[in-house]
C-alpha cells in the first residue's frame, strides 16, 4: 500500500491534519486504533475557553474543521469575559460527545482522497534518516513519503487509580507499546507526562436544588465565521455549580498517603499538568483556601454522564466515593466512571522545527499530545499546520510558520520548540504578548488570507473576507466624514444616554472612541447599511486604535529582532564567552533568530549580547 | 574575546604610580616573560610581587605585580596589574613590552564590556563603575558604589515586582474566568495598587533628582540687573577674582562660570550679563543667553540693589522664576534702604553687603535648607542617578500615569494592561534584563580606556 501522507492518530489532530492533507488533494491515510473513537473526548466535554476559544476561531479562518464541528454539535455555547475586554474574549461551547465524533467521522468518510483504516502502529520506515513508511503491529508495511504521529496520550499509556496501574489508553483502549522505544532510537528526546480525567456522575442522582445554574448564552454565536447557527437558544442544556465542603477536604486529607501521585504509587514518573491541578493538588498547595468551585457539565442528550468538572484525582475507588459524596447535591450520587491519572510519553518538543516536522527525520511531523500539550484545542491547531506544511513540504513549498502577533497556533507552536515543556502545556491569554491583536473578533482577519493561498479557503470564502474587509474601511471612512455639532437635538441625545456634551464638532468616529458609546448610539445620528461583523470590529478598531497601535509597536520590534537570523551551520561551541546554560540551551533549541533566542528560559541578555557580537564578527 | 588584551588604567598624566592591566588567558605567561622576580606562573591568585620589568636584560622599571586568576577578578579572566613607578614614559614602554609579547590594545571600554560579556557585572553596574571613575567628591563616590553593589538594581527589582503582581492577578482573571473564588481584579480594585506604585516611582524619580544633583552639580545662575553686585557675589563665594567687578553697568558681558562645594556638592555658578534692555548687540547676545539659562537651572539667586527701587524688568524677571528654586539676595545693605520687599517671600530673602563680606553664611545656610543637604549626607543613597535610567523611570511613570486615567475612564483591563506590561518592559531595561542592543553599543563606547 502506498500514501502520500500517513497520518497516525484519529484525534482532534489528527483529523484536522488528514482533512488538511487530503483537501490540498493529497492521497490521505488516516490509521488509528478504533475508528470508534475518532474525534473522541476522553476528558471534558467542552470546545472553547479561554485562548482556546480563539484557537477554534483560527483553525476555522485557516479552513481547518474543528470550529463548524462544535457548531453542529454543541449543546450550549457562550462568550466568556464578555464583560471584560475584546482582547481576551473568547467562546466556550459544551459539545455533545456522541454528536461531536459522529458529525466529525461523517466529514472524513465523505473526504476525497482520504481513506480510513484501523490498526496499530509500533515502528515507523526510515532510511537515511527520512521517513518512508509505517509498521503495524502484525507486521503490514504501509509506505508514504511524509508521516504525521498525533498518537495523543496512547503511548505506553498506564491508567492509574489508587495503588493500581494498568497498561492501557482512554477507555480501556490498547495503547502503542513500542512506537515511543523506536523514536528514541531514532534519536528524539523521550519524556514522561501525566494528566488526568474526573469522575462521571449519573444525571438523576443528582439532588439539583443545591446547586447553582450556569446558562448559555441568550443571543447566538458560531466559532465558524462560515455557517449562520445552526441550535436553538432555548434548547440549550444549563450546567451546574457547587463547592467542595470541609467534610470533602478533611477525606482528602485523610487519604492522602492512598493517592497515586502521593505515595500510592511509587513509581510515578510523569510531571501532571499545572494548569489543571487534581484535587489533592489543590488542597495540598492552597491549603488555606476553605472551598473549590467545581462544575457539572453534562456529557450528552444520549446518555446520563455528568463531568465533575474539576475534580480530578487519582484516589482509590472507595475514597472516590467517600469524595464525591461529601459535595452538595450529590450525597446519593451514582459514580459511573471513576476519576484516573494516565501518564504517557511524549517527544520534547525542541525536537520540532517551526513546521512542526523533527530536526532529525526528515518527512516526520508531530501533533498534538504527543508534543507535550493538552487540551483538544492545542491538539487540533497543531494537526492543522502539520497537515498544511507535510502537503506544502510535498509540493515543494515553503511551510506555513505563522508568528507570535499573529495567532495564538504561533504562540503556541514557538512555546514548544522553544521553551520546551516540564508539563501538559496549555495555552492561555497570558503566552501571548500581543493578545490584543490575537482577538475572537479578528480571526479571519487574521489568518484567512493564508488559508486561502495554502488552498484550505475557497474562492467564495475569500471573495466574503476582500468584501468584509472592503467594508470596514469604507465604514471607518464614513464615520470620519461625519461630524455631530451642539445643537439641541443632539446634546439632548448625549445627555440621555449619559455621555458628556460637545463644545464643538465632533466626528463620530471621534464619538465611537468614548468607552460608553456603542455602533447602536452612532446609528443614532447616521444610517448604517452594513453587517454586524462589520459594525462590530469598526467599533473595536476604534475604540482600542491606540491601543492598537502600542501593541503593534511592540510586535514590530520582535519582528526586527526575529530578523536578525542565526545561520543554521552555526557552532555554539566556538562562543567560548557564553555562559555553560546558555549554550546548552541554545545547542538544543538551535533557534532561527536572535528573536526566538530571547525567549528561550536560560538564556539572558548578557548571552544574547555575546551571540549578537560573536555573528556580528563572522558576518565581517 | 579570546586575545589578551592591555591597557594603561591610571589616568593619563604625571602620578606617583601608573597601573598597566592585563586581561585574558595568556595574561600571566605574558607578563611572566618580562618580569624578573617569583615565577608568576607558580604564585597563588590575588597575591602582589616585588621585581623587575626586564627588556633583554635591560631594567626598565621597579614594579610591583599583582596576579589574580580567574574567574574571582574583574573581567572573571587572569588579571595582571603591573604598578609601574617611573612615569608616563617608562609605563608606556611597559605597556609596549606586554603588546609585543602578545597582547592587544584594549579598545575603549574593552575591560568592563569582557566584565559584562563574562556574566560579572549587569547593565547598572557598568553605569556605576563609569560613575566612580569620574567621580571627584566622596558623596558622588558613594552613590556610584551604591549602583556597583546592585542597591539600586534592587530598588527597581522591588518596583518589577509590584507590576507583575497586578499582571498576574489580572492575567488569572482573564484566563480562568469561570472561577469565581479568585479574586477579580476590577478596575475599582486595581487602583489603589496602581496609586501606591505611583507613589513609590515619584519618590524615587524625586530623591533621584537629588542624586542628579549629587552627581551633576547644583547648577546656580545669578541673575539681576547691572551693577547690583552680582559679579561681587560670585567672586566672594569662589573667593577668587573670576568676573571682571566694576563699577561701569554692563561689564559682565559674558557668562562666568564657577565651581564652589557646599557640604559635598558641587554647585557650579554662572554669572550672568547684568540683564536689562540694551542697545548694545553684544551685551544683548549675553541677556538672552541669561534667559534662557533661566531654564536649565536648579538654583537662581536674584540679586537686588537695597539701595534702590525695584525696576519693572525686576518684577518681570522675578515673575519667570517664580515657578523654580530661587533666592532673593538683597545687596548693599550697607546703604539706605529704598527697596519695597512686601511682595517678596520673606523665607527667600538673604540680606547681604558683600563690600562689608556680610551674609554670605546665611547664603549658605539657605542653600542648604532648600536643597536638604544634611540629610543627603546621612542618606542611604539609594536612587537612580544617570540618565538613562532616570529617563526610562520617567517614562515608566508617564505610562503609569495613563494606566490611571484609563482605569479611571472604565477602558477595559485587558487595555490597561498593555502599558502595564511595558511598564515592566521599561523597568527591564533600566537593569539591563530586557535586551537592548543599541545601548550595549553606546554605553562601551564611552568609557574611557583602561577600564
Amino acid at each position: 500500500m502506498n500514501y502520500e501522507i500517513i497520518v497516525v492518530g484519529g484525534g482532534h489532530a489528527g483529523c484536522e491534519a488528514s482533512l488538511a492533507c487530503a483537501r490540498k488533494g493529497h492521497s490521505t491515510l488516516l490509521i488509528t486504533g478504533n475508528i470508534k473513537n475518532i474525534a473522541d473526548m476522553p476528558c471534558n466535554p467542552s470546545i472553547g475557553g479561554s485562548a482556546k476559544g480563539i484557537v477554534v476561531r483560527e483553525i476555522d479562518a485557516l479552513g481547518g474543521e474543528m470550529g463548524n464541528n462544535a457548531d453542529k454539535s454543541h449543546i450550549q455555547i457562550k462568550m466568556l469575559n464578555y464583560k471584560k475586554g475584546p482582547a481576551v474574549q473568547a467562546l466556550r461551547a459544551q459539545a455533545d460527545k456522541i454528536t461531536y465524533p459522529k458529525e466529525m467521522l461523517k466529514t472524513l468518510k465523505n473526504q476525497k482522497n482520504l481513506t480510513i483504516q484501523e490498526g496499530m502502529v509500533e515502528n515507523l520506515i526510515v532510511e537515511d534518516q527520512t521517513v518512508k513508511g509505517i509498521v503495524l503491529e502484525d507486521g503490514t508495511k504501509i509506505f508514504g513519503s511524509r508521516v504525521i504521529l498525533t498518537t495523543g496520550t496512547y503511548l505506553k499509556a498506564d491508567i492509574m487509580v489508587g495503588s493500581e496501574r494498568k497498561r492501557q489508553g482512554p477507555h480501556g483502549e490498547r495503547p502503542s507499546m513500542h512506537l515511543s522505544d523506536h523514536l528514541k532510537e531514532l534519536g528524539l528526546q523521550i519524556i514522561r507526562l501525566k494528566t488526568g480525567t474526573p469522575q462521571r456522575i449519573d444525571k438523576d442522582s443528582i439532588d439539583y436544588s443545591k446547586t447553582s445554574i450556569e446558562k448559555g448564552d441568550s443571543v447566538y454565536r458560531t466559532f465558524s465565521f462560515d455557517y449562520p447557527p445552526r441550535y436553538k437558544i432555548e434548547d440549550q442544556v444549563p450546567c451546574h455549580l457547587i463547592y467542595t465542603t470541609p467534610e470533602t477536604h478533611k477525606i482528602i486529607r485523610d487519604n492522602l498517603n492512598k493517592a497515586s501521585m502521593y505515595g500510592g504509587l511509587s513509581d510515578v514518573t510523569g510531571v501532571g499538568p499545572r494548569y489543571c491541578p487534581s484535587i489533592e493538588d489543590k488542597i495540598v498547595r492552597f491549603a488555606d483556601k476553605e472551598r473549590h468551585q467545581l462544575f457539572l457539565e453534562p456529557e450528552s442528550l444520549y446518555y446520563n454522564d455528568i463531568y465533575l468538572q474539576g475534580f480530578s484525582t487519582s484516589m482509590p475507588h472507595d475514597v472516590q466515593d467517600q469524595m464525591v459524596h461529601s459535595l452538595p447535591g450529590l450525597e446519593h450520587a451514582k459514580i459511573l466512571k471513576y476519576a484516573y491519572a494516565i501518564e504517557y510519553d511524549a517527544v520534547y518538543p525542541t525536537e520540532l522545527k517551526n513546521s512542526l516536522e523533527t530536526k532529525k527525520i526528515k518527512g516526520l511531523f508531530l501533533a498534538g499530545q504527543i508534543n507535550g500539550t493538552s487540551g483538544y484545542e492545542e491538539a487540533a491547531g497543531q494537526g492543522l499546520i502539520a497537515g498544511i506544511n507535510a502537503a506544502l513540504s510535498l509540493e515543494k513549498k515553503e511551510p506555513l510558520i505563522l508568528k507570535r502577533n499573529e495567532s495564538y497556533i504561533g504562540v503556541l507552536i514557538d512555546d514548544l520548540i522553544t521553551k520546551g515543556v516540564r508539563d501538559p502545556y496549555r495555552l492561555l491569554t497570558s503566552r501571548a504578548e500581543y493578545r490584543l491583536l490575537l482577538r475572537h473578533d479578528n480571526a479571519d482577519l487574521r489568518l484567512r488570507e493564508y488559508g486561502y493561498k495554502v488552498g484550505l479557503i475557497d474562492e467564495k470564502r475569500y471573495q466574503r473576507l476582500l468584501e468584509k474587509k472592503k467594508q470596514i474601511e469604507e465604514l471607518k471612512q464614513v464615520l470620519k466624514d461625519n461630524k455631530i455639532t451642539p445643537i439641541k437635538s443632539t446634546l439632548d441625545y448625549l445627555e440621555q444616554i449619559g455621555t458628556s456634551l460637545i463644545k464643538d464638532g465632533m466626528t463620530l468616529y471621534e464619538l465611537l472612541k468614548r468607552p460608553e458609546i456603542h455602533m447602536e448610539h452612532i446609528e443614532h445620528f447616521i444610517k448604517l447599511d452594513y453587517l454586524d461583523e462589520v459594525k462590530e470590529q469598526v467599533e473595536i478598531q476604534d475604540k482600542y486604535e491606540g491601543y492598537i497601535k502600542k501593541a503593534n509597536k511592540e510586535a514590530a520590534k520582535m519582528l526586527e529582532l526575529e530578523e536578525k537570523k542565526i545561520p543554521e551551520n552555526i557552532d555554539f561551541d566556538q562562543i567560548h564567552n557564553l555562559a555553560s546554560e546558555a549554550k546548552q540551551k541554545l545547542k538544543e533549541v538551535h533557534p532561527t533568530s536572535i528573536g526566538q533566542a530571547i525567549r528561550i528560559s536560560g538564556v539572558n541578555p548578557a548571552d544574547i549580547s555575546i551571540l549578537m557580537f560573536y555573528l556580528k564578527k563572522v558576518s565581517k | 574575546m579570546n586575545d589578551t588584551i592591555a591597557a594603561i588604567s591610571t589616568a593619563s598624566g604625571v602620578g606617583a604610580i601608573s597601573i598597566v592591566r592585563v586581561s585574558g588567558k595568556e595574561a600571566i605567561s605574558i607578563v611572566n616573560q618580562i618580569f624578573k622576580g617569583k615565577d608568576l606562573e607558580q604564585v597563588s591568585s590575588h597575591t602582589i610581587h616585588y621585581g623587575h620589568i626586564v627588556e633583554e636584560n635591560e631594567v626598565i622599571d621597579e614594579v610591583l605585580v599583582s596576579v589574580m586568576k580567574a574567574p574571582k577578578t574583574y573581567t572573571m579572566e587572569d588579571i595582571v596589574e603591573i604598578n609601574t613607578h617611573g612615569g608616563y614614559a617608562t609605563t608606556k614602554r611597559v605597556l609596549e613590552l606586554v603588546l609585543q609579547k602578545g597582547a592587544r590594545l584594549a579598545k575603549q571600554g574593552e575591560f568592563t564590556q569582557r566584565a559584562f560579556l563574562n556574566g560579572r557585572i549587569d547593565l547598572m553596574n557598568v553605569e556605576g563603575i563609569m560613575d566612580v571613575i569620574e567621580a571627584d567628591t566622596e558623596t558622588r563616590r558613594k552613590l556610584a558604589m551604591n549602583e556597583l553593589s546592585g542597591k539600586t538594581s534592587d530598588l527597581i527589582h522591588s518596583l518589577r515586582e509590584k507590576v507583575v503582581e497586578i499582571l498576574t492577578n489580572i492575567e488569572v482573571n482573564i484566563d480562568f474566568p469561570e472561577y469565581d473564588d479568585i479574586e477579580v481584579l476590577t478596575n475599582e480594585k486595581i487602583l489603589p495598587k496602581i496609586e501606591e506604585l505611583e507613589l513609590d516611582m515619584k519618590k524615587i524619580l524625586q530623591e533621584s533628582q537629588t542624586g542628579k544633583m549629587i552627581k551633576n552639580g547644583i547648577q546656580t545662575l545669578i541673575i539681576g540687573k547691572p551693577n547690583v553686585g552680582k559679579s561681587s557675589i560670585l567672586n566672594e563665594l569662589l573667593e577668587e577674582e573670576k568676573a571682571i567687578v566694576t563699577n561701569i553697568p554692563g561689564t559682565t558681558r559674558d557668562i562666568i562660570e564657577g565651581n564652589f562645594v557646599l557640604d559635598g556638592i558641587p554647585l557650579h555658578i554662572i554669572d550672568t550679563a547684568g540683564i536689562r534692555k540694551t542697545e548694545d548687540l553684544v551685551e544683548k547676545i549675553g541677556v538672552q543667553k541669561s534667559l534662557n539659562l533661566i531654564d536649565k537651572s536648579d538654583l537662581i539667586l536674584f540679586v537686588l540693589n537695597n539701595n534702590e527701587k525695584i525696576t519693572k524688568e525686576e518684577i518681570e524677571l522675578l515673575h519667570q522664576i517664580k515657578n523654580k528654586n530661587y533666592l532673593i539676595l538683597i545687596n548693599k545693605t550697607d546703604l539706605k534702604q529704598n527697596l519695597q520687599i512686601d511682595q517678596f517671600d520673606s523665607n527667600k530673602i538673604v540680606w547681604m553687603s558683600i563690600k562689608n563680606h556680610k551674609g554670605l553664611e546665611e547664603l549658605k545656610e539657605k542653600i542648604r535648607k532648600l536643597f536638604e543637604l544634611e540629610q543627603i549626607e546621612m542618606k542611604d543613597f539609594t536612587y537612580l542617578s544617570n540618565a538613562r535610567s532616570i529617563s526610562l523611570l520617567k517614562k515608566s511613570y508617564e505610562s503609569l500615569k495613563e494606566v490611571k486615567k484609563a482605569i479611571q475612564k472604565n477602558i477595559p483591563i485587558d487595555m490597561v494592561e498593555i502599558d502595564l506590561r511595558n511598564i515592566w518592559n521599561l523597568l527591564g531595561e533600566i537593569i539591563g534584563e530586557t535586551y537592548d542592543e543599541e545601548l550595549l553599543d553606546q554605553l562601551f563606547s564611552r568609557f574611557c580606556l583602561g577600564k
